[in-house]
Protein backbone atom coordinates (compact mmCIF):
# COMPACT_ATOMS: atom_id res chain seq x y z
CA UNK A 1 0.00 0.00 0.00
CA UNK A 2 1.21 3.62 -0.06
CA UNK A 3 0.21 7.19 1.31
CA UNK A 4 -1.00 9.60 -0.61
CA UNK A 5 -2.48 13.16 -0.20
CA UNK A 6 -6.15 13.92 -1.68
CA UNK A 7 -5.80 16.52 -4.29
CA UNK A 8 -8.99 16.72 -5.73
CA UNK A 9 -11.74 14.65 -7.69
CA UNK A 10 -12.70 13.11 -10.63
CA UNK A 11 -16.48 13.81 -12.07
CA UNK A 12 -17.31 11.47 -15.09
CA UNK A 13 -20.59 11.06 -16.23
CA UNK A 14 -19.79 8.19 -18.76
CA UNK A 15 -18.32 5.23 -16.66
CA UNK A 16 -18.52 1.45 -16.53
CA UNK A 17 -21.78 0.85 -14.52
CA UNK A 18 -19.81 -0.81 -11.64
CA UNK A 19 -18.41 2.42 -10.74
CA UNK A 20 -22.07 4.30 -11.02
CA UNK A 21 -22.69 5.42 -7.86
CA UNK A 22 -19.01 5.80 -6.77
CA UNK A 23 -16.57 8.55 -5.82
CA UNK A 24 -13.25 8.90 -7.52
CA UNK A 25 -10.69 11.17 -6.15
CA UNK A 26 -7.13 11.95 -7.24
CA UNK A 27 -4.30 11.49 -4.93
CA UNK A 28 -0.76 12.68 -4.69
CA UNK A 29 1.27 9.63 -3.71
CA UNK A 30 3.98 10.41 -0.29
CA UNK A 31 6.59 9.21 1.49
CA UNK A 32 6.35 8.85 5.36
CA UNK A 33 7.82 12.29 6.07
CA UNK A 34 5.05 14.24 3.59
CA UNK A 35 7.73 14.76 0.36
CA UNK A 36 5.53 14.00 -2.43
CA UNK A 37 6.68 11.20 -5.04
CA UNK A 38 5.32 9.88 -8.49
CA UNK A 39 2.21 10.53 -10.18
CA UNK A 40 -0.97 11.27 -9.28
CA UNK A 41 -3.12 8.33 -9.02
CA UNK A 42 -7.06 7.92 -9.54
CA UNK A 43 -8.48 6.06 -6.63
CA UNK A 44 -11.81 4.95 -5.35
CA UNK A 45 -12.87 6.54 -2.17
CA UNK A 46 -14.30 4.03 0.05
CA UNK A 47 -14.07 6.19 3.67
CA UNK A 48 -15.60 9.54 2.80
CA UNK A 49 -11.55 10.85 2.31
CA UNK A 50 -11.53 14.51 2.11
CA UNK A 51 -9.50 17.07 0.13
CA UNK A 52 -6.06 17.24 1.76
CA UNK A 53 -7.09 14.39 3.71
CA UNK A 54 -3.48 11.22 3.52
CA UNK A 55 -5.01 8.09 2.82
CA UNK A 56 -3.88 4.65 2.33
CA UNK A 57 -4.12 3.00 -1.02
CA UNK A 58 -4.36 -0.29 -2.02
CA UNK A 59 -3.17 -0.94 -5.60
CA UNK A 60 -3.72 -3.87 -8.02
CA UNK A 61 -6.59 -6.87 -7.78
CA UNK A 62 -6.40 -6.54 -3.99
CA UNK A 63 -7.98 -3.06 -4.23
CA UNK A 64 -11.37 -5.00 -5.28
CA UNK A 65 -11.37 -6.70 -1.89
CA UNK A 66 -12.37 -3.50 -0.21
CA UNK A 67 -15.43 -3.89 1.00
CA UNK A 68 -18.25 -2.85 -1.82
CA UNK A 69 -15.99 -2.79 -4.13
CA UNK A 70 -16.44 -6.81 -5.23
CA UNK A 71 -16.40 -7.21 -9.13
CA UNK A 72 -16.01 -3.42 -9.63
CA UNK A 73 -13.13 -2.49 -12.55
CA UNK A 74 -10.82 -1.12 -9.86
CA UNK A 75 -7.00 -0.63 -9.23
CA UNK A 76 -6.68 1.72 -6.61
CA UNK A 77 -8.95 2.46 -3.49
CA UNK A 78 -8.47 4.13 -1.04
CA UNK A 79 -9.45 1.85 1.99
CA UNK A 80 -8.03 4.19 5.35
CA UNK A 81 -7.54 7.88 6.62
CA UNK A 82 -4.20 8.04 8.69
CA UNK A 83 -4.38 9.54 11.82
CA UNK A 84 -0.33 8.86 12.30
CA UNK A 85 2.77 8.49 11.09
CA UNK A 86 5.46 6.92 13.46
CA UNK A 87 8.70 7.02 11.76
CA UNK A 88 12.40 5.70 13.54
CA UNK A 89 15.29 7.87 12.59
CA UNK B 1 8.73 -11.93 -2.03
CA UNK B 2 11.56 -9.21 -1.12
CA UNK B 3 13.73 -8.20 2.25
CA UNK B 4 13.22 -4.97 3.92
CA UNK B 5 13.21 -3.62 7.40
CA UNK B 6 10.22 -2.63 9.82
CA UNK B 7 10.68 1.83 10.04
CA UNK B 8 7.55 2.57 11.27
CA UNK B 9 4.23 2.26 11.86
CA UNK B 10 0.94 4.13 10.65
CA UNK B 11 -2.41 4.63 12.35
CA UNK B 12 -5.94 5.00 10.26
CA UNK B 13 -8.97 5.97 12.13
CA UNK B 14 -11.49 5.69 9.59
CA UNK B 15 -10.72 2.47 7.48
CA UNK B 16 -12.69 0.32 5.15
CA UNK B 17 -14.39 -2.26 7.22
CA UNK B 18 -12.89 -5.33 5.83
CA UNK B 19 -9.03 -3.52 7.36
CA UNK B 20 -10.51 -3.64 10.76
CA UNK B 21 -7.81 -5.84 12.90
CA UNK B 22 -5.26 -5.33 10.52
CA UNK B 23 -1.89 -3.72 11.66
CA UNK B 24 -0.10 -1.75 9.33
CA UNK B 25 4.18 -1.07 8.85
CA UNK B 26 6.10 1.51 7.08
CA UNK B 27 8.75 -0.94 5.13
CA UNK B 28 11.88 -0.22 3.79
CA UNK B 29 12.88 -2.56 1.05
CA UNK B 30 16.63 -3.23 0.82
CA UNK B 31 19.31 -5.14 -0.99
CA UNK B 32 21.53 -8.06 -0.35
CA UNK B 33 23.97 -5.92 1.26
CA UNK B 34 20.92 -4.43 3.29
CA UNK B 35 21.08 -1.07 2.13
CA UNK B 36 17.79 0.49 1.41
CA UNK B 37 16.58 0.54 -2.04
CA UNK B 38 13.06 2.22 -3.63
CA UNK B 39 10.13 3.76 -1.50
CA UNK B 40 9.06 2.74 1.68
CA UNK B 41 5.95 1.12 1.33
CA UNK B 42 3.01 0.47 3.34
CA UNK B 43 2.70 -3.30 4.56
CA UNK B 44 0.02 -5.40 6.71
CA UNK B 45 1.57 -7.50 9.42
CA UNK B 46 0.79 -11.00 9.65
CA UNK B 47 4.06 -12.31 12.16
CA UNK B 48 4.28 -9.56 14.95
CA UNK B 49 6.93 -7.78 13.32
CA UNK B 50 8.06 -4.39 15.23
CA UNK B 51 10.00 -1.53 13.99
CA UNK B 52 13.40 -1.70 13.38
CA UNK B 53 13.67 -5.54 12.42
CA UNK B 54 14.47 -7.03 8.94
CA UNK B 55 11.68 -8.76 7.52
CA UNK B 56 10.49 -10.26 4.36
CA UNK B 57 7.43 -9.16 2.65
CA UNK B 58 5.07 -10.44 -0.18
CA UNK B 59 3.36 -7.66 -2.77
CA UNK B 60 -0.02 -8.42 -4.73
CA UNK B 61 -2.98 -10.01 -4.03
CA UNK B 62 -1.00 -13.01 -2.29
CA UNK B 63 -0.48 -10.28 0.09
CA UNK B 64 -3.80 -11.22 1.51
CA UNK B 65 -3.93 -14.30 1.53
CA UNK B 66 -2.45 -14.82 5.04
CA UNK B 67 -5.54 -13.18 6.60
CA UNK B 68 -7.67 -15.90 4.38
CA UNK B 69 -10.70 -16.88 4.66
CA UNK B 70 -11.54 -12.83 5.51
CA UNK B 71 -10.73 -11.03 1.94
CA UNK B 72 -8.64 -8.03 3.16
CA UNK B 73 -7.15 -5.22 0.31
CA UNK B 74 -4.33 -5.36 1.36
CA UNK B 75 -1.34 -5.64 -1.43
CA UNK B 76 1.97 -5.74 0.30
CA UNK B 77 2.22 -8.15 3.94
CA UNK B 78 5.20 -9.11 6.23
CA UNK B 79 5.18 -12.89 6.49
CA UNK B 80 8.29 -13.49 8.06
CA UNK B 81 10.80 -12.02 10.36
CA UNK B 82 14.76 -12.46 9.27
CA UNK B 83 17.04 -14.05 11.68
CA UNK B 84 19.80 -14.39 9.79
CA UNK B 85 21.07 -14.70 6.00
CA UNK B 86 23.46 -16.72 4.63
CA UNK B 87 25.17 -15.71 1.27
CA UNK B 88 27.79 -17.94 1.11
Amino acid sequence: MILAKVVGTVVATRKDPRLVSSKLLIARPMDPRGKPEGNYVVAIDTVDAGFGETVLIVSGSSARMAAGLKDCPVDAAIVGIVDNIEVAD
Amino acid sequence: MQIGRVVGTVVLNNRNESLSGITLLLVQPLTSAREPVGRVIVAADSVGAGTGEEVFFVRGKEASFPFLPAETPVDACVVGIIDAIDLG
